[in-house]
C-alpha cells in the first residue's frame, strides 16, 4: 500500500496529500484509491495538498496532471493548493504549466470555490 | 567511454541510484550542498529539481546511475555528475527538444534540466552509457 499520499474526507471534500518521497509504485495505487474513495462516497470535490513537496518535476507533475484528469472525468472538480513560490517559478521554466489543474490559493480558499460551484 | 575530468571543489558526496528512493535520497543530497553554501530558496529548488530529472533518467532508462556531487565553496557552485551504464541516447539533440520521449514521461526532462542550471554538459556513447554533469550556483 502506498504511504507516500494520505486521502482524507474533509466536509465531503476529498483531500489528497502527496508526499515528498512518492515514487512510480505507489501512483497506480493511489489512483485507484483516489477514484474508488471519490466514487464510494461521492465527494464533491478534490483538493492536491503538495504543500509538503519542495521540488516538483516532471515526474510529480504527470502526477498531479494524471489525479486531475481523473476528477474531472468522475465529475468531482479538483483544485491544486499550497504550491511553493519556487516551486511555481521552476516549475514554469520548466515548460509544464498544468494547464488543466485548476489551482487555488490555500485550502480554505479552495473548499469556498468547491462550494460555490454547486 | 572517456571520464570527465573532475569539478573544481572538494567531493561532497557519492551515491548510488539503484532504486526509486534513492533518487529521493540522491537529490536530498544535493539539497544538502546547497544548504552548506547557504544557497536561496529559488536556486536550491532549481537545482535539485534538475537533478531530480537527471537522477530519474539515470535509472529509468540507464538502468542506475552513480552520483557524484562536488562542493566549490570559493565560486558557490555545486557540480553533480550523474554516470550510467545504459544503452546511451542515439540523438543527444533530439532528446534535448521539449515533447521528445521515449517513456512516460512528459518529454521535458532534460531541456527542462539544462534551462534550470548554470552548467550543464551530456556524453553519450550508444551501449557505453550516458554521462550528464550540471551545476549550480547557491
Amino acid at each position: 500500500m502506498s504511504q507516500s499520499a494520505g486521502l482524507y474526507l474533509v466536509d465531503e471534500i476529498m483531500l489528497v496529500a502527496i508526499d515528498e518521497d512518492i515514487n512510480d509504485s505507489d501512483i497506480v495505487d493511489l489512483q485507484d484509491r483516489l477514484a474508488q474513495r471519490v466514487h464510494d462516497t461521492g465527494a464533491r470535490g478534490i483538493v492536491i495538498d503538495v504543500s509538503a513537496l519542495e521540488i516538483v518535476d516532471t515526474f510529480v507533475g504527470r502526477i498531479i496532471a494524471q489525479l486531475a484528469g481523473i476528477g474531472t472525468l468522475l465529475d468531482s472538480p479538483t483544485y491544486l493548493v499550497g504550491m511553493r513560490p519556487a516551486v511555481a517559478m521552476t516549475l514554469v521554466e520548466l515548460g509544464m504549466t498544468l494547464p488543466t489543474v485548476r489551482t487555488a490559493r490555500n485550502l480554505q480558499h479552495a473548499l469556498e470555490r468547491l462550494r460555490a460551484t454547486q | 567511454m572517456k571520464t570527465l575530468s573532475p569539478p573544481p571543489g572538494k567531493p561532497f558526496d557519492r551515491l548510488v541510484i539503484a532504486v526509486e528512493a534513492d533518487v529521493f535520497r540522491s537529490r536530498q543530497a544535493v539539497g544538502r550542498a546547497m544548504d552548506r553554501l547557504g544557497a536561496r530558496v529559488i536556486r536550491r529548488t532549481r537545482l535539485v529539481t534538475a537533478v531530480s530529472e537527471i537522477f530519474r533518467n539515470g535509472l529509468v532508462y540507464g538502468g542506475g546511475a552513480e552520483v557524484v556531487i562536488t562542493l566549490d565553496e570559493a565560486d558557490r557552485m555545486v557540480w553533480v555528475d550523474c554516470t550510467d551504464q545504459g544503452p546511451g541516447i542515439a540523438d543527444l539533440e533530439l532528446a534535448m527538444k521539449d515533447g521528445y520521449t521515449t517513456g512516460k514521461g512528459l518529454g521535458r526532462g532534460l531541456g527542462g534540466a539544462k534551462r534550470l542550471v548554470e552548467h550543464f554538459e551530456i556524453h553519450s556513447v550508444l551501449g557505453e552509457g550516458t554521462q550528464v554533469r550540471l551545476a549550480g550556483r547557491a
